[in-house]
């Protein structure tokens, strides 16, 4: 059994940092709804309100590791030019995608949006970290500080869902391989 | 006992919203940043090149880079003007949502090309 270093790169940014990110994204939520009900605004404790906080960060942490993993490690193999002549672009995933019309449209809609997209999460969870943590107990009395940190979470979540998704459909149709091989079971 | 302690002050505020209101506007702009050079470097190859601060991968890289360094500027000089002020949120809030609704529509490339 083994795996190729630009897999494992591949891995660690989408199952890795891309994945976790998301399911870190749905924990916020529910975190943001407790702590903000109606009941849990007469009952709260600031155990609470810096868990918030620290959440928040390290999820901001996921985020800027996702997009720079993704744009300075990963990209620049994905996008790769293939010498002229080259018949196999198996080493190549940009040009394999652009040379069918059956999947040129993941590149040029999927990766399109993707690269870009996906910058927006760091930054929109930056800063729902940062008033989480410089309001803490506050925020409850800012509803509106209250109604940003819900509006950047949710669209944080949207844009790293179409991210992950692309990101997936892209692997799955011309995936970033190549490079030395790690052997990760020896086979008998 | 500490609960209680903890009830009683919560209403107390001492902290203006201005640090918040430069956060979440800074937001905003900065994720409208990315959109808008992600479309001018596909309309114009001048500016595509200037993006090019790391050729492996491409134009990308300065795209982001900028639109990093305009929301971080732009949250410092929000930050220093605001820090010690309420600001009307409602409206920072609106302007805010906004741009970043429509950075994730105008980096969507068909939208984006329509330009």
């Amino acid at each position: 059994m083994e795996i190729t270093t630009r897999s494992l790169w591949t891995l660690v940014h989408g199952m890795g940092f891309g994945a976790l990110y998301l399911l870190a994204c749905s924990g916020a939520l529910a975190l943001l709804y407790l702590r903000f009900s109606a009941d849990a605004q007469t009952h709260s404790l600031p155990a609470q309100d810096r868990f918030l906080g620290i959440y928040l960060t390290a999820m901001a942490a996921l985020a800027w590791l996702t997009v720079l993993s993704g744009t300075y490690i990963i990209y620049p193999w994905y996008r790769a030019a293939a010498p002229a002549g080259t018949t196999n672009l198996a080493a190549f995933p940009r040009a394999l995608l652009l040379s069918h019309p059956a999947t040129k449209q993941w590149h040029l809609i999927g990766m399109e949006w993707k690269e870009h997209v996906a910058w927006l999460v760091p930054i929109a969870i930056t800063m729902a970290a940062f008033i989480a943590i410089t309001y803490s107990r506050d925020l409850k009395t800012y509803p509106q500080l209250r109604y940003a940190l819900h509006g950047f979470v949710i669209t944080s979540l949207l844009a790293a869902s179409i991210a992950g998704f692309f990101g997936a459909m892209l692997d799955k149709n011309a995936p970033v391989d190549g490079g030395p091989t790690i052997q990760l079971v020896q086979g008998e | 006992m500490s609960t209680q302690v903890a009830v009683t002050q919560e209403n107390v505020s001492t902290v203006t919203n201005g640090s918040g209101a430069a956060a979440i506007l800074s937001a905003g702009v900065g994720s409208f940043a990315v959109a808008l050079f992600a479309i001018t470097a596909d309309k114009s190859a001048f500016v595509k090149d200037l993006f090019v601060f790391y050729r492996p991968t491409g134009a990308l890289s300065g795209e982001t880079t900028v639109a990093v360094l305009l929301w971080l500027a732009t949250w410092a000089i929000l930050h220093w003007l605001w820090r010690k002020r309420d600001i009307s949120l409602p409206r920072i809030n609106v302007i805010a949502l906004a741009l970043l609704g429509l950075s994730l529509l105008l980096t969507f490339p068909p939208v984006g090309d329509l330009f």
